[in-house]
């Protein structure tokens, strides 16, 4: 080897090996620092690297604690209900006040109010949250109209500040509730800018942002336009539910925009996405009295496009809907969307959507951000024909159970406020947000919702077994042996699904003894006596049969006045003010009921064994309808401008009395405390109409009709000839309650069908030995 | 080398010349080998990038130390108005990927003060591990331009044991720190003595903090994440899969650090009610996972173990907001009473709460009680499964906390990816629990009428029968015909019959089953009529009533064929049935409406091998159908009207032919392995049918409105 070359090479190889040595560190890592060195040792021993660090929390820190240690800390900024409300006016019920109108005073006339609030008001005052004894009240409502709390708006109250001042339990707006739609005026629309102080008063406010919304404290609501309707209202618009929507746009808006000032930049650069095909989204500077001076060079443009579409037209043929905020957060057309079925797309940063604390809005809605607004059309693109379809529907529930009308609103925002309350049960986010919804869904009953008939599917439960019949007995015609009463406990007797009997003594008649009651065997008997004219129903004794295995343990009280200890169960039969007793009470929620299933009866009821357990059999598949034998209908009558009521053979029914229809227990429930008071006074004055009543309840809780049995028709026993049903007074009064019922239900809530349930081989030329429900064979119509 | 040697002792005259080769050599094989080595070394680096980075990142050894001059600046104070629409940076996210959150963590450090040579935090190992469960989840990236979050590596569980300056100030030297936006902020015991803040007590400015002890006041709604406080007891501690059911206190309350006021009313409690409460203290010295009964006789019991023996146990207020207490409660299936006002509950956004827990206010202590024993016990049992569920998905360890966690954060800043609120709370582990897609609580219109689709081979003649009677049905739409026959045209349009109704035809290009389930795009209506090309005996208005009994129940299968499914004893397998039984559990879609959803459902989503199965061995699709919509609704199907009899009215059902039993064991087998597939057997029976109002009345034909009803 030349010695040259040699040389080199051993040049470059220490050079090699220097760099090797001094700056080879640099390509593996940072330096080995020797203070780490155990960790190292961890690792290798294969224990989990973080074994050798200490842990953050030390024992000390769970020690207890001395008696001076107070960590409270008082703020008084803002609210919370620990701070801000008074807890001890709602410890029995949930009451409301509302103030009433202002006298004439020094300030003047009282200013008018405008017709929402008057609706507010109204609904209220009809409610059953509604109490006239200040000294009751959980919560107060202001007689004075903060709705509209723009300045420059004509509603606009003047002097509210002073006009607080004189009210009487004011106590700076401790337990009062002010609803509020508008505050802040041009050119900033300042959201907390109401005029005046609320102090400490729950906001139930549209519009609400993050920022402003005293967490657990205020509620925001939906902004709805004034021509909302009080009651009822439209129901939802999608009536098809088809699958895929096919919908001819997928994104649609037509509105106004601003051009300057707060909230305009996202409605101004809505254009940008517009592409008239499947994205239609037009807006217009034509508003106000100077637009023309405020308007920019794309107005012209716009306007042209914007007046090529019509407005409902794309709410109804849109996929989505973009909701953009306004000068405010909160837009009219959310509501608008929502009931159009058309998914809103949030383009309002920071919004706290209405009853955002209870309602999942991401099982309706889709938040874009405006930010982002060119993502839009992508996001709308990506969401799947099944998720589109999940979306519409609850569009369609929530603006049914919750935002259809005033009155929903604002009994929405009470259950909000009253859950709570120290007592009073929480609702499971699942109630809230699946149909009947929380306002249907009374959670005092019970507080598992397996108890309920609604959501046993979708929890995979079923109801519990076994039925406890409920034999109301009206007339109490001459108990002779072969009395129809006493057949039909019989009957009932020998059904192998049957839990309990309960009767019902509203007869002016005394009770039998109990001798004279056919043996039961196993099955308890309970005679309830209800309290008759003159007796008043807290005096109502209750006879409750032994219900041992023996014939001879039960004993039946028949004497009024030696009740057996048992109190009413209700309480709540003492809300009817009329001396009388209301025929309601066959639909009080007994203590003794305590399966599932009603089997509610008429004393005159004929029915055999079989037909009860295969009523019974079928209610166990549908128990949130009511399922029996009686059917009648209502119809639309054109001439007399008027529902009518018939109990002729029609090819439909839409009623199922509940002279022999299996139902659910909480439907008793919700008769006694939830109906409206005006509906269960015509019930009681007309000592008719219960029935009715319940069908419609019924019908509206579960948007179905009710199911018809088998063929027979006739269930009453004829013989009885002193039953109010022949009585031809009874069946114009019958027409008239479905009307006033109609009325305050807002709509009339019964649905027809066109099928009754028949067992499986109900009339087969096959042996009749092969039929499981033989009786019914036997049965005409 | 030897050889050299070798030559070295042998051959003296070439003796310089030898060694200085020798010695090149050996150089040259040294430079050789360390260049190999690092070459190896650097390549094995770039080779494992994926997963060596991973730990290279969390390697201890590697923590680089950082000095803190004495006048480095503090960041801003946490600034309270942030909210997600204005202190977080959205731009940063969903660079590369849509919708996928990316979470950038900041490698070891240890920043050391200039002067006091304090260490600003000392990583602990809990912080460690949330560090290791997002560096090994999804979430993960180590690119930092790509990232949508920043981790930093500094240990700020607990506000006790870290410098709130240097911690500070540490956080301000980050590279990306750029006032905290984007960064997210681990920390369990917030504030100090004496006013113990509810959230850290640093200069924070826009970063999130994932904060285990908030109260409403501090808590920024939609952008701080509520966590648990984590507890050392559970690090190692497996709790049982079965509890037993037998739990002797109604509550218990263990908690050591209880708000002296508290503590007053629990201990009148518990000596009123000694049966029913059982109130542990600790014990003389500082073992955590013993505590002892208040009586003289001091019990020494294992906890968080003896929580298991009470139905509730007491979270109660202490200086600090959150509690370990919450997780250990839960750990032992216990419900955890919560008696902290205005606490916001970890993962309150996504967790409901109530289907879990019992809120107490502070000053309703004393009836706590009274409270507790009026919850039935149907209810008791729903929250235990719901707490269980709840500990096990989101809580058991401090991986599915952090994890659970950034998902909130992903939901937040991806909302379409959000999962619902159902969903975060549905026991995932009921099968029998459901969600029943068709939801819309109204009847179908009558206007829009039903789409009959019809599977055909080539059986024309009785096709073009078939066709005939459906176009005289008043709510038919129009008529699908599926032409399975590969190796056969249709016939030609023209020579089908000329109905007033739209017929269209489509060719399939396989033989397959489940051609007739496929939602075509032509199916314009809600309803779908499935109808073999050779049941020709149903009368218009039996259809007519079939798709009006539909319409009432528009998320059933309605239909006319009906079957039964029944368990052998002695096969000890289940067993199809097409007897003539009072009951039924299936109807068969030779002759049936269901809802075109179902048909997308068959297509997309049938569990398992089912669709190909059936493909297969052409049969049993209407078994599947049958499985696939009870599966969803828990729903029954519903057969309409008495007929029975369709394949051949002549003949008798009693006379089985050989083929008959062969094609009868064939679909026992189908629901054999249906039933394991859908891992039950969602099928319901059911002893009803419907029929028309009128059916069978004495009553004027002429009223009637469906009176053409066959019978068999």
């Amino acid at each position: 080897m030349q010695a040259k070359k040699r040389y080199i090479l051993v040049f470059v190889s220490c050079a090699f090996l220097a760099y090797c040595y001094f700056g080879g560190y640099r390509l593996k890592g940072a330096p080995h620092r020797p203070r780490r060195a155990q960790h190292e040792s961890a690792k290798d021993g294969g224990v989990q690297p973080y074994a050798q660090l200490p842990n953050y929390l030390g024992s000390h820190e769970l020690q207890p604690l001395s008696n001076k240690t107070n960590a409270t800390v008082k703020r008084t900024v803002a609210c919370r209900m620990e701070t801000c409300f008074d807890f001890t006016k709602c410890y029995d019920q949930f009451l409301v006040y509302v103030y009433p109108p202002e006298p004439l005073n020094s300030l003047g006339a009282a200013p008018p109010t405008s017709a929402n609030y008057q609706k507010i008001l109204t609904a209220i005052q009809e409610s059953r949250y509604h109490t006239s004894d200040p000294a009751a009240a959980c919560l107060f409502v202001l007689g004075i109209d903060t709705l509209d709390r723009d300045s420059l708006s004509e509603d606009y109250v003047r002097n509210v500040p002073s006009r607080l001042a004189r009210l009487p339990y004011w106590n700076n707006g401790r337990n009062h509730i002010i609803f509020n739609l508008y505050s802040g005026t041009w050119p900033d629309y300042a959201e907390n800018s109401l005029g005046f102080d609320a102090g400490e008063a729950i906001l139930a406010k549209a519009s609400m942002s993050v920022l402003q919304m005293r967490a657990g404290f205020d509620v925001s609501i939906p902004l709805f336009h004034k021509q909302f309707p009080l009651r009822a209202g439209a129901t939802g618009a999608v009536q098809s539910n088809n699958f895929p929507a096919n919908k001819k746009y997928l994104l649609a808006f037509k509105g106004k925009r601003y051009v300057h000032g707060i909230g305009s930049e996202t409605r101004n650069s809505l254009f940008h996405l517009h592409n008239g095909r499947d994205m239609v989204l037009v807006t217009t500077c034509r508003h106000g009295k100077s637009w023309r001076e405020l308007q920019d060079n794309r107005c012209d443009e716009d306007n042209r496009e914007y007046d090529r579409y019509d407005y409902e037209t794309l709410l109804q043929n849109s996929t989505f809907c973009l909701v953009p905020r306004g000068r405010r957060l909160g837009s009219f057309r959310f509501l608008e969307a929502l009931q159009a079925g058309c998914i809103p797309v949030l383009l309002s940063n920071a919004w706290v959507l209405p009853f955002e604390t209870k309602i999942d809005w991401k099982q309706a809605a889709i938040w874009a951000d405006e930010r982002l607004l060119l993502q839009v059309p992508d996001i709308v693109r990506s969401i799947s024909a099944e998720r589109i379809f999940a979306l519409r529907q609850q569009t369609q529930v929530l603006w049914e159970r919750y935002f259809g009308s005033i009155e929903k609103i604002v009994f929405t925002t009470f259950e909000i406020i009253r859950e709570r309350l120290p007592d009073y049960p929480v609702r499971s986010s699942l109630v809230w947000n699946s149909s009947p919804g929380a306002l249907l869904t009374l959670p005092t009953f019970a507080d598992s919702s397996r108890f309920m008939p609604f959501l046993l599917n979708s929890m995979g439960a079923e109801p519990r077994h076994n039925y406890t019949a409920v034999i109301y007995v009206q007339i109490g015609a001459a108990l002779g042996p072969n009395a129809a009463l006493y057949k039909l406990v019989k009957t009932i007797t020998k059904s192998q699904f049957v839990d309990r009997i309960l009767v019902l003594w509203a007869a002016d008649r005394p009770m039998p003894l109990k001798k004279r009651w056919p043996p039961t065997y196993h099955i308890p008997l309970h005679v309830i006596a209800l309290g008759g004219n003159g007796r008043g129903t807290a005096g109502a004794g209750s006879a409750v049969g032994g219900g041992g295995a023996l014939p001879t343990s039960r004993s039946h009280n028949a004497g009024m006045g030696a009740a057996t200890g048992d109190s009413p169960s209700p309480a709540n039969s003492e809300t009817l003010t009329d001396s009388r007793p209301s025929i309601s009470q066959r639909f009080l929620p007994y203590d003794e009921i305590q399966t599932d299933a009603v089997l509610s009866l008429d004393e005159d009821a004929i029915l055999n064994t079989d037909e009860l357990d295969f009523a019974y059999t079928v209610w166990r598949d549908f128990p949130e309808r009511i399922v029996g034998y009686p059917a009648r209908a209502h119809f639309w009558d054109d001439s007399k401008n008027a529902w009518g009521y018939t109990s002729k053979w029609t090819n439909y029914y839409s009623i199922v009395l509940t002279g022999a229809a299996f139902y659910h227990r909480y439907y008793n429930y919700l008769y006694t405390n939830w109906l409206s008071l005006l509906l269960l006074k015509t019930v009681q004055q007309s000592s008719n109409c219960e029935d009715i009543l319940m069908n419609l309840l019924v019908s509206h809780v579960t948007r179905k009709p009710p199911i018809k049995v088998t063929q027979r028709k006739g269930y009453k026993d004829r013989e009885t000839g002193r039953s109010p049903w022949n009585d031809p007074d009874h069946f114009i009064q019958r027409q008239s309650c479905l009307n006033t019922f109609a009325a305050v239900f807002g709509y009339m809530p019964l649905i027809r069908s066109n099928l009754r349930m028949d067992p499986m081989l109900y009339r087969d030329p096959v042996s009749n030995l092969r039929k499981k429900y033989r009786q019914i064979e036997l049965v005409g119509s | 080398m030897n050889k050299c040697l070798i030559n070295h002792s042998r051959s003296p005259p070439h003796t310089r010349e030898l060694i200085l080769n020798c010695l090149t050599y050996a150089l040259f094989t040294i430079v050789t080998l360390c260049g190999i080595w690092l070459l190896w070394d650097v390549s094995s680096i770039q080779n494992f990038m994926s997963d060596k980075k991973d730990t290279m990142v969390l390697d201890l050894s590697r923590t680089q130390e950082v000095v803190l001059e004495s006048d480095s600046e503090q960041p801003r104070a946490r600034n309270v108005n942030c909210t997600f629409w204005d202190c977080l940076n959205i731009y940063k996210c969903g660079q590369n990927e849509h919708d996928k959150l990316k979470v950038f963590i900041y490698p070891l450090q240890e920043f050391v003060d200039e002067k006091s040579e304090k260490v600003a935090t000392t990583l602990s190992a809990e912080y460690f591990q949330i560090l290791e469960a997002v560096l090994k989840s999804r979430y993960y990236t180590s690119n930092p331009n790509e990232a949508c979050l920043f981790l930093p590596s500094l240990d700020l569980l607990n506000q006790n044991i870290f410098e709130k300056n240097l911690a500070g100030a540490a956080l301000a030297t980050l590279n990306f720190w750029d006032r905290g936006e984007n960064h997210i902020l681990f920390n369990m015991l917030p504030g100090s003595a004496p006013e113990y803040n509810t959230v850290l007590d640093i200069n924070t400015d826009n970063a999130v903090v994932l904060g285990g002890g908030f109260d409403s006041w501090t808590y920024r709604p939609g952008f701080d994440v509520s966590i648990p406080v984590w507890s050392p007891l559970l690090q190692h501690y497996h709790p049982p899969t079965q509890f037993s059911r037998d739990r002797k206190y109604l509550l218990i309350v263990a908690q050591l650090n209880l708000l002296p006021l508290h503590l007053r009313t629990i201990r009148e409690l518990s000596k009123k009610h000694a049966d029913q409460v059982l109130m542990l203290g600790p014990c003389e010295g500082t073992d955590l996972a013993l505590r002892c009964t208040r009586t003289h006789h001091q019990k020494h019991l294992e906890y968080p173990r003896i929580l298991s023996r009470g139905k509730f146990c007491l979270v109660g207020r202490s200086l600090r907001m959150g509690q370990p207490d919450l997780l250990e409660i839960m750990s032992q299936n216990c419900i955890p009473v919560v008696a902290i006002d205005n606490y916001v509950m970890p993962f309150e956004d996504a967790i409901d709460w109530s289907l879990a827990t019992v809120r107490v206010r502070e000053s309703e202590l004393h009836s706590v009680l009274r409270k507790l024993s009026v919850i039935s016990n149907v209810k008791v049992v729903e929250m235990q499964k719901q707490v269980q569920w709840l500990y096990n998905s989101y809580f058991k360890d401090l991986r599915s906390i952090t994890i659970t966690a950034l998902e909130i954060l992903e939901s937040r800043i991806f909302p379409l990816r959000a999962r619902s609120i159902r969903k975060w709370n549905a026991i995932s582990t009921n099968s029998r629990a459901t969600f029943n897609p068709l939801f819309l609580p109204s009847l179908s219109p009558k206007s829009q009428g039903f789409t009959a689709v019809i599977l055909t081979y080539d059986r024309v003649e009785s096709l073009f029968l078939l066709i005939q009677k459906l176009a005289v049905v008043p709510s038919l739409q129009s008529i699908l015909v599926i032409w399975n026959n590969q190796r056969k045209m249709p016939p030609h349009l023209s020579t089908f019959p000329s109905i007033s109704k739209p017929l269209k035809i489509i060719q399939t290009s396989e033989n397959k089953l489940s051609n007739r389930f496929f939602p075509y795009p032509e199916i314009e209506t809600e309803a779908i009529l499935t109808i073999d090309d050779d049941i020709i005996m149903l009368t218009t208005d039996e259809l007519d009533f079939g798709y009006e009994v539909w319409r009432e129940f528009p998320d059933h299968i309605v239909g006319f064929p009906s079957r039964i499914h029944m368990w052998n004893n002695v096969t000890m397998r289940w067993h199809y049935e097409s007897e003539w039984t009072n009951q039924i559990s299936m109807v068969l879609t030779g002759a049936a409406f269901h809802h075109k959803y179902w048909s997308h459902m068959y297509t997309y989503a049938l569990p398992g091998d089912i669709k190909q199965w059936v493909d297969e061995h052409m049969n049993c699709e209407d078994i599947a159908m049958n499985f696939l919509v009870a599966n969803i609704t828990n729903n029954p199907p519903i057969k309409v009207t008495p007929r029975k009899k369709f394949k051949c009215p002549e003949c008798t059902n009693t006379e089985m032919l050989s083929a008959d039993l062969n094609h009868m064991r064939e679909r026992s087998a189908c629901i054999d392995r249906f039933s394991k597939i859908f891992g039950r057997i969602p099928l319901r029976t059911v002893e009803f049918r419907a029929d028309p109002v009128l059916f069978r009345d004495n009553f004027p034909e002429k009223l009637k409105r469906y009176n053409d009803i066959g019978s068999l």
